[in-house]
């Protein structure tokens, strides 16, 4: 079971029911579980939509979007039915946060999702593990049959006149299914491949009715905001980016873990402070702040605040929250290879730019990293993925492009000194390449 | 995409009896059956180790699709096989948060215990090995799933370990 992990200046919301046996329903009302769903059913969605926009809470997933605003998109009378998506997908390297949530606080998952049902006017909600997570999806699955037995999930939930279903859901492996609509149509017994947007899932989404898709602890923080009250959560964290999040360190940090801290919190105090600095002393040469697709950031780069607007404006992102951290062995050549590895593996090949773009740059930097490139493989590099930079339906090529271009910018000189067949100036020479799938 | 509801319990059935009936039921769990396909694929390579050709005609025949759909949405996702792979499929992650804590050593390692290679089988059929990519695991790297189970936190050292304790339930 992976290790929990603290330090005092964490404060614990949606981690709050860490490693208290909250998997267990009864001890999940124990502890103050299911009440806040109570007080949704009894103050109405417009009132729960308000909430959550005072809230200030934003998408955990990646992208930031204002939670409170993307419900409120939804229109209020719809033909179709209308549906809750969790995205447990979690995929990106990097990122271990909804794996404990699962794990420790499924019900949390539950209670959220069905406020988000009241609060759209949905009857349906499906919670979406990624294939790898059958340890997890089993406790959810638990989870949700105890809710039913509790009349908490089905027809008349909490003796009111509601009806919720919950139903939990496989993948099979595929990074690509996280995106919001290749996650619908693989919730529709389909391939992964992502739609065209607009229209967006608000309106037309999970088998054509609007559908609101929030990623895990962006739901599990939710019955958190109506506990606590929405004013008091936003307080929590910095100008428009509300509360709490789980920041996953990994890497050559000395105490890798997730820590859960406020929003806005400082990205060097996390690391030097909270994370114990780098192991042996050795001294820092970079952070990739929130999962492999976001810029890689220089040292002198990390006294920022982790919130989406202040890690944007240091020209990277909040994204998935997964700070990764590098010492000074890293050879960045080669970590932008095994970046690029995994997009060019993981790209769906439906868009040319991202099929084509990601093969490329694995072959031009696998050639770097070997010593057999030229200058101009160098500039390739930037050339190729500033021309894949948002040309494709899904933001895949887009997060394969980002970090690659910052890695040439950031780090040249590295890439220039594997050229005229030098050798890679770090102990490692060989990359175990990925067999195509 | 077949509206009708077929049947159940849908027969002859290649799969167990607890099986069938869960797949029984899944098919019923959404607004359309189709939803039933990834979840049905992937339980089924778990209970006969892969996906077989009488495995996918069942479950084209269950949803109501033509098997060339099937095979279709099978081959994108990258846990579904059409091959066995041995007992016990050992993966390790050599994704960033574990390359840079000793992944690839770790699958190294792991490719001369076994004497395998990615994809490959050993011949007794007891082990296989996977590179994957991240698994969800990053703040306990490097981290090895063996089959659903998962290991965190390993050296070589303990990763022999890991491997002797699936070689004895082999043999148990
Ligand atoms: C290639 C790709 C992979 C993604 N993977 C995930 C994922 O694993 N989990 C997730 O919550 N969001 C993922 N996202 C983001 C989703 O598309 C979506 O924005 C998110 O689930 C919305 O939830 P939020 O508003 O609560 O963040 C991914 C996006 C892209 C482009
Ligand atoms: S990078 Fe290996 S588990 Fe995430």
């Amino acid at each position: 079971m992976p290790t929990l992990v603290s330090h005092p200046e964490e404060v614990r919301i949606v981690s709050s029911r860490f490693g208290q046996g909250a998997a267990e329903i009864d001890r999940y009302l124990e502890l103050g579980g299911y009440q806040s769903v109570r007080k949704a059913i009894d103050q109405g969605p417009d009132w729960i939509i308000a909430q959550m926009k005072a809230s200030n809470l934003r998408g955990r997933g990646g992208a930031g979007f204002p939670t409170g605003m993307k419900w409120s998109f939804v229109p209020k009378q719809s033909a179709k039915p209308k549906y809750v998506l969790v995205n447990g997908d979690e995929s990106e390297p990097g990122t271990c946060k909804d794996h404990l949530i699962f794990l420790h606080d499924p019900h949390a998952v539950i209670e959220g999702t069905i406020i988000a049902g009241l609060a759209i006017g949905a009857k349906m909600g499906f919670i979406y593990l990624r294939g790898e997570y059958r340890y997890l999806l089993k406790i959810m699955e638990k989870a949700i049959a105890d809710a039913y037995a509790k009349g908490f999930l089905g027809k008349g939930i909490f003796g009111s006149q509601f009806d919720f279903e919950v139903v939990s859901q496989t993948g099979a492996g595929a990074y690509e299914v996280g995106e919001e609509s290749a996650l619908m149509e693989s919730l529709e017994g389909k391939r992964g491949v992502p739609r065209i947007k607009p229209p967006f899932p608000a309106v037309v989404g999970l088998y054509g009715g609007p559908t609101v898709i929030n990623n895990a602890e962006t739901i599990a923080t939710v019955p958190h905001i109506f506990r606590i009250g929405a004013e008091e959560y936003a307080k929590i964290g910095s100008e428009r980016n509300g509360g709490t999040r789980l920041f996953c360190v990994s890497g050559h940090a000395a105490r890798n873990g997730v820590y859960e801290l406020p929003m806005g919190y400082n990205l060097k105090r996390l690391i030097y402070e909270v994370a114990g600095g780098i192991r042996d002393g050795r001294p820092l040469k970079a952070v990739v702040p929130g999962g492999s697709s976001t810029p890689v950031l220089l040292p002198n780069e990390i006294d920022i605040g982790l919130d989406f607007d202040q890690v944007g404006k240091a020209g990277s992102m909040l994204g998935s929250g997964g700070v990764v951290v590098l010492d000074d062995t890293v050879c960045m050549v080669d970590f932008a290879l095994r970046t690029i590895a995994f997009y060019q593996h993981e790209s769906c090949g439906w868009c040319i730019p991202c099929r084509e773009g990601t093969d490329w740059l694995k072959k031009t930097l696998t050639r770097l990293h070997a010593g057999a490139g030229e200058m101009r493989d160098i500039d390739n590099v930037r050339y190729l993925a500033e021309n894949m930079l948002g040309r494709t339906f899904c933001p895949l090529g887009d997060a394969a492009a980002m970090p690659t271009i910052a890695f040439v910018k950031k780090f040249r000189q590295e890439f220039e000194d594997h050229l005229d067949g030098k050798p890679c100036p770090h102990a490692r020479h060989t990359v175990p390449e990925l067999a195509a799938v | 995409m077949s509206a009708t509801t077929l049947p159940a319990p849908f027969a002859p059935t290649i799969f167990s009896p607890e099986l069938a009936a869960r797949f029984d039921k899944l098919v019923t769990l959404y607004p359309v059956r189709r939803s039933a396909l990834v979840p049905m694929l992937l339980y089924a390579q778990d209970e006969i180790g892969y996906l077989s050709d009488s495995a996918i005609a069942e479950i084209a025949q269950r949803i109501g699709i033509t098997e060339l759909d099937v095979r279709n949405v099978l081959s994108y996702y990258s846990m579904l096989r059409t091959k066995p792979a041995g007992k016990f499929n050992v993966q390790v992650c050599t994704n960033i948060s574990c390359m840079l804590r000793g992944g690839r050593e770790l699958l190294e390692h792991c490719e001369r215990r076994l004497g395998i290679g990615h994809k490959q089988v050993t011949p007794d059929g007891v082990f296989s090995l996977e590179e994957v990519e991240c698994i969800g695991a990053c703040s306990w790297a490097p981290a090895v799933q063996v089959n659903y189970d998962f290991h965190d936190n390993l050296t070589p050292e303990a990763m022999d370990a890991v491997l002797e304790s699936y070689r004895a339930k082999a043999n148990e």
